[in-house]
């Protein structure tokens, strides 16, 4: 689904990936971790298309395609959806009719009718006992004075909506307390099939228990440096990853 | 990053403005210049009677002792009133007598301003008075409003079928002695609508009219008046557009309602008159002065503005709020791009007890336009619990346009709450890049963003306009994020 091969991108003259390698399968939950500052984020945008960015090296291929040619919608409307680590404020613009925007312009793409508003206040219905979000949080201006927590739900709502191929969560377990950790957590274990996959960014092992990797990658310095399976978050958790860093750091000396 | 900011926002500030073209309409016209002689020749266009005569040179001979005011924050090549055409009628060969005489290059003119002034207008239930150049060519609906005595027609009919009235009320709110400009106007307007909506009448309809500068080196100076009797209702919407020529062309109107007890107006605008083009080159001068009165206690006016258009735009649509309990609202849009400037806001002016004003202002600039809100709210000694709130909110797109925000307040009374807020925003490339992510295009998400920003206002607008609104808003702004 999707194959990164030696990707390299850069902001601003500061090279931050350097070199990723990382294969993704229909069905497959991969979690990325690693320490302050590695190239997460900075992964997840360049896998967006965040013009800010600019990718110096490398190849991404998404469902046969080539991602990197693909406007930041267009890649959305093929099935790419990442949830913001900072999701962003639009004032004045109703939650739900930005998703509604956000759903028909999907539709369109895939030459499908516009839902009309009763089939779309069906599905909003459904994904919203998914995710347990309220109505009234809905009806807001997008993310305008939502708790960090709210926005963070919001944020796997709207994946619900999109019903995306691929879904990169950066960080959506942050500021997360702990009924809403398993919430989130549900909502992506119930959206899980054999023909989706996600990535899933966070620093604690914690989520992990919930949404159980298939495999799991340490990220730093722009590298993907180690990969393994589940076992290998647990023993981050307990070392931390000073043994690692010292490892790396060693290798690139 | 600023770099392609900038790229994106020059791309959505270059589209084109899309009433630019030009009916080829014979017309009427007056010789180019002003003097006692063309007043002479406007009056006598018309028909006009002797008083109207009087009071158009009475009004010219005021300005000629006057000056072109310069205190606002915008700045153009000086106006030679010698080569402006201050008359220019379509010429028909007999006066309409039913929309169906109407000549087939004006019909066609109002089908491209996307304005129809038979059936369909019909179906949404709205009057309609078009005024193209100087002349009021169509008023539909006369009919059914005469049935329950509301009087919508051209102001040149009004002073012949109804010149009581327009004795009593004309100038009244605004003098020609007001201002410059309305001096001007008070001397050499040509047509504009008259509404008259009697005791305890609630207008049936919406009432709307057109006003369209066709002709080369025209000015247009029209003139409306809106009579509410006690305890009426009207909701009057007015929407201008104009070719596109390399010239600036001058239009200088006045607008006076007269709101007696318990009368509501509301007066709602969508400006589109051509902004010139990307190089600053062509574009109307848009100088107007309204102003209504809540003359009775009770009493209630509102101005809606949607401005989009105009090379230069000084407005201050103002409320003397003299009735007891009487209300003034002001609600704006105004959106600037490429070198366009806008100086606009209100007046609000508290002299009976217990009144209130709101004022909300939504200013969008782009390219290298100058948006600025200018008010005024003034509290007199008498107006005891007078309430002010203002709220000015602005929204850059890009770094090379500027925003600003003057609030005069003048309080006598010490009973007085007058709240002003401000807030200046950008439109960021993270929000962008967030509706991106979406499947949002950019185009989208910028009249997204522009609309969520000027909600609370485009609420105020009657429905089948709002819709209008929305996307003139996101017209005028294509190309200026992208
Ligand atoms: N606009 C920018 N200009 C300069 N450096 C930047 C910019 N954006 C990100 N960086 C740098 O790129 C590096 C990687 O940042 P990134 O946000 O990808 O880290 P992360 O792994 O997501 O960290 P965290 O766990 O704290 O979220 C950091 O050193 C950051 O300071
Ligand atoms: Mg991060």
């Amino acid at each position: 689904m999707l194959k990164i091969n030696h990707l390299q991108a850069r902001i601003e003259e500061k090279e931050i990936l350097k070199g990723i390698n990382l294969d993704i399968k229909p069905g497959e939950i991969h979690a990325i971790m690693g320490p302050n500052g590695s190239g997460k984020s900075t992964l997840a945008s360049v896998l967006a298309g965040r013009s800010d960015y600019e990718v110096t090296g490398g190849s991404v291929e998404f469902m046969g395609k080539d991602l990197l040619e693909l406007s930041p919608e267009d890649r959305a409307k093929e099935g790419l959806f990442l949830a913001f680590q900072y999701p962003v404020e639009i004032p004045g613009v109703s939650t739900t009719n930005f998703i509604k925007s956000a759903v028909n312009e999907k539709r369109k793409y895939l030459g499908q009718e516009p839902l009309d508003a009763a089939q779309f206040l069906r599905t909003m219905k459904e994904k919203m006992k998914l995710v347990e979000i309220d109505q009234s949080l809905l009806s807001r201006s997008l993310n305008e004075g939502f708790s960090g927590g709210e926005k963070k739900r919001n944020e796997i709502f709207q994946m619900a909506m999109l019903e995306p191929k691929l879904a990169i969560l950066d960080e959506t377990d942050s500021g997360l307390d702990i009924d809403a950790l398993r919430i989130v957590a549900n909502g992506v274990n119930q959206l899980r099939n054999k023909d989706n996959a996600f990535l899933v960014v966070t620093h604690y092992q914690r989520l992990l228990d919930y949404i159980v990797p298939d495999f799991v990658h340490v990220l730093y310095k722009g590298r993907i440096v180690r990969s393994g399976t589940k076992e290998l978050a647990k023993e981050l958790e307990e070392k931390g990853y000073d043994f690692i860093k010292a490892e790396v750091d060693q290798e690139l000396a | 990053m600023q770099e392609e900011n900038d790229d994106i926002l020059e791309q959505i500030t270059s589209s084109e403005y899309k009433y630019g073209f030009v009916t080829d309409i014979e017309a009427d016209e007056a010789p180019k210049g002003l003097s006692e002689d063309t007043v002479r020749f406007i009056s006598a266009k018309k028909n006009e009677p002797a008083w109207m005569l009087e009071y158009r040179l009475k009004a010219y001979r005021h300005w000629l002792t006057m000056e072109e005011p310069q205190w606002s924050n915008v700045e153009f090549p000086s106006i030679n009133y010698q080569d402006i055409i201050y008359y220019s009628a379509p010429k028909q060969k007999i006066a309409p007598d039913s929309l169906d005489d109407i000549d087939p290059e004006l019909r066609k003119t109002f089908e491209k301003l996307g304005i129809s002034l038979n059936e369909q207008k019909r179906l949404t239930g709205v009057a309609v008075d078009a005024v193209i150049d100087s002349v009021s060519v169509a008023t539909t609906f006369k009919e059914e409003l005469s049935k329950v005595g509301v009087i919508f027609c051209s102001m040149s009919e009004a002073i012949q079928e109804h010149p009581e009235l327009i004795k009593k009320y004309l100038g009244s709110v605004v003098p020609a002695t007001d201002n410059y400009f309305t001096a001007l106007n008070s001397a050499v307007f040509s047509d504009g609508s008259f509404c008259f909506i009697p005791k305890g009448v609630r207008c049936p309809m919406e009432l709307s009219t057109y006003f369209r500068i066709n002709a080369a080196n025209t000015g247009q100076f029209e003139r409306t008046l809106i009579v509410a009797e006690d305890e009426a209702y009207v909701s009057y919407l007015e929407g201008c557009t104009a070719p596109m020529r390399d010239e600036n062309q001058l239009h200088a109107a006045v607008v006076e309602i007269v709101a007696m007890e318990r009368a509501e107006v509301k007066y709602s605008t969508v400006q589109n008159w051509y902004p010139g083009d990307k190089e600053g080159k062509g574009g109307i001068y848009n100088f107007v002065t309204k102003r209504g009165i809540c003359a009775g206690a009770h009493a209630k006016i509102s101005w809606t503005q949607v401005e989009t258009g105009s090379s230069i735009t000084w407005k201050y649509p103002s409320v003397i709020l003299k009735g007891d309990n009487s209300i003034g609202e002001f609600y704006s849009v105004a959106v600037t791009n490429n070198f366009q400037q806008a100086d606009t806001g209100t007046k609000m002016i508290h002299l009976g007890k217990n009144t209130k004003s709101r004022i909300v202002s939504k200013g969008i600039s782009a390219g290298k336009s100058q948006n600025s809100y200018r008010g005024l709210v003034s509290v007199s000694k008498k107006a005891s619990n007078a309430r002010n709130y203002s709220q000015c909110d602005s929204l850059l797109l890009g770094d090379k346009c500027g925003a600003h925000t003057f609030p005069y307040i003048e309080v006598k009374n010490n009973t007085a709450i007058v709240e002003h807020e401000a807030t200046t925003s950008k439109i960021g490339e993270d929000q962008i890049f967030y509706c991106n992510q979406r499947g949002i295009d950019t185009e989208t998400a910028v009249a997204l963003i522009i609309n969520g920003f000027a909600k609370e206002v485009m609420n105020q607008l009657p429905m089948e306009f709002a819709v209008e609104a929305q996307k003139l808003l996101a017209i005028s702004l294509e190309g200026s994020v992208g």
